[in-house]
């Protein structure tokens, strides 16, 4: 099974690897997957409550390289963007970018579902917008 | 020290340059058709097919009569299983095997089943053996074999194989087992162990690869199978087909090499392997050994690393060829279902590593290993939210987790 550079890459340096304050009321976290499904991604977002953008994001992932390197791509573009527009990042975008095989595409949705049950923790928090998303439905 | 380092030996073995070099001239010099019996170059080809013949049978205590050549352990699994099924189908419809078989057993009894035949698929224990009461139980009037394989090739358990024979012996039922991890890694007698059939395969044992063995008893009983492939009556009715000639010349001299190995090969690689394991839980926490080392192979270990997932640590050593239990790493995304049946929780099937030390492993591979395996596991672990979680006293097995 070869990967592709960009895989290998976030593998051999993730970014934005940590853990923030999940009390922090700036703070969302969001954790899918199940440790029995081989795939657990803890994903977080530290959001400037006046401006909605995220100034900050990091993530812990126990999976496959793949799933190593979707969580560290989407902390990588979660940084700098609006809440909203972090909801608009679909996990097409993340197998186009690291050329992710479909025998891992699934790596893909569960960072996408990491990202929204971030957020809705966020949104939950804040009281802003309790829309009554699943957190990582199916 | 020469990288990438080969340590998956339960996949299969480099040939033994000795192998090779008895292999070559059964190409381009002695290459008759084995059954031409009526010129030098047939004859000379049967010989040659003989000599090995008794090399096969001297390293399990069989006669040469005994062993018949086949493609593979695959094969020969099919044909004892199917060929005891169709043989004996008179006396009985019941085959006894066990969970943690290969898939060449596991498959061929899902076949019969089909075509009527009951199977019935004993458990194992959390150390990987089955119980024997549990076999004495199982067995009917209508149970015409167990099938239960020698050594675990996941795990490396050896199965109470001498006690299963009596057993089976007592209840008037064949036994056949897949020998292919042990046979020429740790001495195994069909006399001494009550065995009545035996699969063995080449590769496994610095050997060819596409061609392998099955003893069948001849007395105390007489055991016969039906053939699976027809055509010519080859090997004594029971497989048709030009015979692999060089493969088994190859065959042959790896089973003589593993013979006269045996023993000094097995003490040092039990010692590397003993290295590896003790380095390895000495430096990290939370490491666990699947299945028991009281019966086991000497060249195997299979560990889980808690709260890393298999093939990214698989990545992180990517100069090393080990495999895992991970569903990451199989191509139908299914964990590996020894480890499930062991009860480890998948989990910890999804941090499993095997290791396969071999002939041609050293020393220094091993001090390679076992650095860079703890290295890997540190860092990954600091990427890990479960490791994070345990860490700060989070029952994890109380979790709800959101499974996609």
């Amino acid at each position: 099974m070869a990967y592709s550079d960009k895989v290998l890459d976030h593998y051999n340096h993730p970014r934005n690897v940590g853990s923030m304050d999940k009390n922090d009321p700036n703070v969302g976290t969001g954790m899918v997957g199940a440790p029995e499904c081989g795939d657990v991604m803890k994903l977080q977002v530290k959001v400037n409550p006046e401006t909605g953008v995220i100034e900050d994001a990091k993530f812990k992932t126990f999976g496959c390289g793949s799933a190593i390197a979707s969580s560290s791509l989407a902390t990588e573009w979660l940084r700098g963007k609006t809440v909203d527009e972090a909801l608009q990042i679909k996990n097409t975008d993340i197998v186009n970018e690291l050329s992710l095989p479909p025998v891992k595409i699934h790596c893909s949705v569960l960072a996408e579902d990491a990202i929204k049950a971030a957020i809705s923790d966020y949104k939950g928090k804040t009281g802003a917008g309790k829309t009554a998303e699943a957190v990582a439905a199916v | 020290m020469k990288l990438p380092i080969y340590m998956d030996n339960h996949a299969t073995t480099q040939m033994d340059p000795r192998v090779f070099e008895a292999m070559k001239p059964y190409f381009l010099e002695i290459y008759g058709n084995a059954a031409s019996r009526n010129h030098s170059f047939g004859w000379e080809a049967e010989e040659a097919v003989e000599k090995a013949r008794k090399q096969i049978a001297d390293l399990i205590g069989a006669t040469a009569k005994e062993i018949v050549f086949t493609s593979g352990a695959t094969e020969s699994n099919n044909l004892a299983i199917k060929g005891v099924a169709q043989m004996y189908a008179e006396k009985g419809n019941h085959i006894i095997t066990q969970v943690t078989e290969h898939k060449a057993v596991l498959d061929t009894c899902k076949h019969l089943e089909k075509e009527g035949i009951r199977v019935t698929y004993l458990p194992v224990r959390k150390d990987g053996l089955i119980e024997l009461d549990q076999l004495r139980d199982a067995i009917t009037d209508k149970t015409i074999l167990v099938s239960i394989m020698y050594a675990n090739n996941e795990i490396g358990i050896v199965q109470p194989v001498e006690e299963i024979g009596k057993i089976a012996k007592e209840r008037g039922v064949l036994f056949h087992t897949d020998g292919v991890q042990a046979a020429g890694k740790i001495p195994v007698n069909v006399i001494h162990d009550n065995i009545d059939l035996l699969s063995l395969s080449g590769h496994k044992f610095y050997g060819p690869k596409g061609v392998g063995a099955l003893y069948v008893r001849r007395r105390n009983p007489r055991v016969q199978v039906t053939a699976q492939i027809d055509g010519g009556g080859h090997e004594r009715g029971m497989r048709s087909g030009t015979l692999n000639v060089p493969g088994i010349v190859g065959l042959g001299a790896a089973a003589a090499l593993a013979k006269a190995d045996m023993a000094e090969e097995s003490k040092r690689l039990q010692h590397l392997r003993d290295k590896l394991k003790d380095k390895i839980l000495n430096n990290l926490d939370e490491v666990y050994v699947n299945g028991t080392m009281e019966r086991h192979l000497p060249h195997s270990l299979n560990l889980s690393f808690a709260y890393v997932e298999g093939e990214s640590l698989l990545m992180g050593i990517n100069d090393i060829a080990v495999s895992s239990g991970s569903a990451c790493t199989s191509a139908t995304l299914e964990p590996s279902y020894v480890l499930k049946a062991l009860g480890a929780g998948d989990d910890l099937a999804h941090s499993s590593i095997r290791f396969g030390l071999g002939r041609f492993n050293t020393e220094e591979e091993v001090d390679y290993v076992a650095d860079k395996v703890i290295d890997v596991v540190k860092k990954l672990r600091e990427l890990s939210p479960l490791y994070e979680m345990a860490k700060d006293g989070v029952d994890l097995s109380k979790m709800q987790w959101t499974a996609h």
